[in-house]
């Protein structure tokens, strides 16, 4: 990494932040610290209506009395939250004037991921022609989700001119008491995406923040809320593959996904937040709440490639409440260097004759931790459920490890479940007969790599596929010599 | 082709390989035999440039080009093919890919493009049926729940695809069945011409009378202690290595 610490603060002491909300700012931070006072501002500079603010404020008065968990197989020093501040506007102004400015490792990486010249521009903040390519694509895509009845905007945007679906779903899957985590981001969250399909309508493309790249920037306390009414489908993307570095070394977000009857939501995820340096320093802290309730006969299902922060912490979830419902959680976890982390999943089995399917794949290599922790639950009236999970894990080197916490508690004696868990490492006998076959090691490690995260990549929207098993290769380079 | 002179090598200072001698020219086969422990396996390995291996003294020499620097897959791309006694499990990578990506790797090597889709499919098309190889073999995962059988007939099959200069076939009869042996004889019978070579390292002489040939050597401890015709192989099997160690210890 050619970043310093002090590079990158630099770097993104200017970085562009494009909310494109508030037309009035030019730059105004607020003062550090956490208290009823900034909760309040913050909902008023968003020009929120007073069920919010409140909304907000109950989630604060919970999180004081909340601490910190400990249990997560994750070391860190601990944010001191009252050193931060949570309120800051985007600063207007582009870093750079051309790409030819920008660090060539970072574009190195962009142009090996395939992303396009304006795109690369955007990522690493440098000014954009007014008149670029997606613009005009983000209007016709907006145009064909209207006739549909789609709405996909931000979530501040929806508090605005859709309060009645947020107001009846926000907190509805994961309560603003969740966690510790998830209070805060109730009470103080920036941003955050917002997306509503009608009865009965299929969407007819993957909706992806890519569109919105425009209007949104990910914040540090992301807000995103997905509702499928009864017979819909949507295909959600979230996150880029590209190397996203960003000044908030704690990250907190919530993502609640909501099912209806006969509904089904595929929730894709692909990040790659800065990691650190080789020695550990730097790096986001990602401590993300997702969870998905699904009603009768809904689907849900969850598909994530993490290759990136310092330490995560994220178990994507479903509530199957209804019943013949559905949840899948696909995942990819990939820790390199001195990264840490602790994921999995929750599958809660409410209904009758519900189906949960757990695929985890997790790559450690360097010095770094990868945990899976799990929980599937059977509840006493779900007659029939079922579950399969599946841990993979796969070492590379001999100072990494690979942990498995799966916690099982079922409470009907109809259910079905089964669980499998493989640990292996890349051997030199591998990569010596794939060396004998004329592939270098480089490359002998991304096929081994792809083979054993194929089930996983096969779940992702093909672009996003191809973009993740490079997203893997890159993400692994050197880490064994 | 290959000429190997003086070879001594080792692994963590332990000599195995105690100074051999061998000249492999195109269009020859050579069988190498010899008791367990004698260093067959050794040899093939450095031959193929395995890094835990030390090479002390001596030199593998191929087509006039010292391959002492050279990695392994720089000598798989000039052409040193090996057949694995025990060929590794690579889940999720199917055949198909794996090859492809061995060959394009190869290609990349030589400054050439990728292989366009239709010829692989053709290649790969020809080799199998070459081989009795079903297509749905193809699909499945390297190695990976293969029976002996298969996992041997896979290899000849990649050796078919990569077309190498100089084969080296460790104890590929090992773990077949007469049918299967057929099987794999006759395939690198058929992929055999007069300007590549295949060394065959086997325990017993029963390979040899599938895959004839030229001359035969016999490794103990590290040397080779006597070469001569398809007679020698014969020879072996009546009378048990015992007898060739009784007489070089003489």
């Amino acid at each position: 990494m050619a970043y310093t610490e002090e590079e990158l603060k630099k770097e993104l002491e200017t970085k562009e932040y494009e909310y494109g909300f508030y037309t009035d700012i030019e730059s105004d931070t607020f003062p550090i610290g956490l208290n009823e006072e900034i909760v309040v501002a913050i909902s008023k500079k968003k020009e929120e209506p007073d069920w919010m603010t409140q909304w907000r404020l109950e989630a604060f008065k919970a999180w004081k009395l909340m601490e910190e968990p400990e249990w997560a197989n994750i070391t860190y020093p601990k944010p001191d939250f009252q050193a931060i501040s949570y309120y800051s506007a985007p600063n207007s102004k582009p870093k750079y004037d051309s790409l030819d400015e920008v660090d060539p490792e970072l574009l190195d990486t962009f142009k090996r991921l395939g992303i396009s010249l304006d795109e690369q521009k955007k990522l690493a903040g440098v000014a954009v022609d007014i008149v670029m390519d997606s613009v005009s694509v983000a209007t016709t895509f907006k145009k064909t989700l209207a006739e549909k009845g789609i709405i996909f905007c931000s979530i501040s945007e929806a508090i605005k001119e859709h309060p009645e679906l947020v107001k009846k779903y926000i907190g509805s899957v994961v309560p603003q008491k969740d966690n510790f985590y998830a209070a805060l981001n109730s009470a103080v969250f920036s941003d955050g995406s917002f997306c509503y399909i009608p009865k009965g309508v299929r969407c007819p493309m993957e909706l992806s923040t890519y569109f919105r790249i425009n209007q949104a920037g990910t914040g540090q306390f992301e807000r995103t809320l997905v509702i499928a009414d009864k017979g819909s489908y949507v295909s959600y993307l979230e996150g880029c593959t590209a190397p996203s570095r960003d000044e908030n070394q704690l990250h907190a977000a919530v993502v609640e996904l909501i099912a209806l009857d006969d509904a089904e939501i595929k929730y894709s995820t692909v990040q790659n937040w800065f990691p650190g340096d080789k020695n550990g320093k730097g790096g986001v802290f990602n401590f993300v709440t997702k969870r998905g309730i699904c009603h009768t006969n809904s689907k849900i299902s969850w598909t994530q490639v993490e290759t990136g922060s310092a330490v995560t912490w994220k178990y994507p979830s479903c509530i199957l409440k209804g019943d013949n419902s559905i949840g899948e959680f696909y995942s990819i976890a990939v820790t390199n260097n001195y990264q840490q982390a602790d994921t999995g999943t929750k599958m809660i089995h409410i209904g009758k004759n519900t189906r949960s399917t757990i695929i985890s794949k997790g790559i450690s290599a360097g010095k770094s931790q990868n945990s899976y922790r799990g929980l599937v639950q059977v509840n006493s009236r779900a007659k029939n459920a079922r579950n399969f999970s599946q841990c993979d894990s796969l070492l590379m080197g001999n100072d990494c490890g690979a942990h498995t916490f799966p916690y099982i508690e079922v409470k009907n004696k109809t259910a079905q479940i089964e669980h499998e868990a493989t640990t292996s490492k890349i051997g030199e006998d591998q990569i010596f007969y794939c060396n004998q076959r004329g592939i270098d090691t480089e490359k002998a490690i991304a096929l081994i790599v792809n083979g054993f995260s194929k089930e996983v990549l096969n779940k992702l929207p093909m672009e996003f596929a191809v973009e993740a098993q490079k997203l893997l290769e890159i993400s692994l380079e050197g880490s064994v010599g | 082709m290959l000429k190997i002179s003086n070879l001594h090598a080792g692994i963590e200072n332990n000599e195995i390989l105690k100074g051999i001698n061998l000249e492999v020219k195109a269009g020859e086969v050579h069988a190498i035999m010899g008791p367990n422990g004698s260093g067959k396996s050794t040899l093939a390995s450095v031959i193929a440039g395995k890094e835990e291996y030390e090479v002390t003294e001596g030199s593998v020499v191929l087509e006039g080009e010292n391959l002492e620097d050279s990695s392994p897959e720089e000598r798989a791309h000039k052409g040193i093919f090996l057949s694995f006694q025990y060929p590794v499990e690579i889940p999720g990578v199917s055949v198909t890919n794996f090859m492809k990506t061995a060959i394009n790797e190869g290609r990349k090597a030589k400054g050439l493009d990728d292989m366009p889709a239709k010829d692989m499919l053709k290649m790969i098309r020809e080799k199998a049926e070459l081989l009795e190889i079903d297509r749905k073999f193809l699909s499945r995962s390297l190695n990976e729940g293969f029976s002996g059988g298969e996992k041997k007939r896979n290899e000849i099959f990649q050796m078919a695809m990569l077309e190498p200069k100089l084969a080296i076939l460790d104890e590929t009869d090992s773990g077949l069945d007469i049918d299967a042996l057929r099987i794999v004889a006759n395939g690198v019978n058929k992929l055999k011409n007069k300007d590549n070579a295949v060394i065959v390292i086997t325990h017993y002489q029963r390979l040899l009378d599938y895959i004839v040939p030229d001359f035969v050597h016999v490794l103990h401890q590290g040397k080779i202690v006597k070469s001569g015709t398809k007679d020698l192989a014969h020879e072996l099997e009546e009378k048990g290595y015992d007898w060739l160690k009784q007489e070089t210890a003489v």
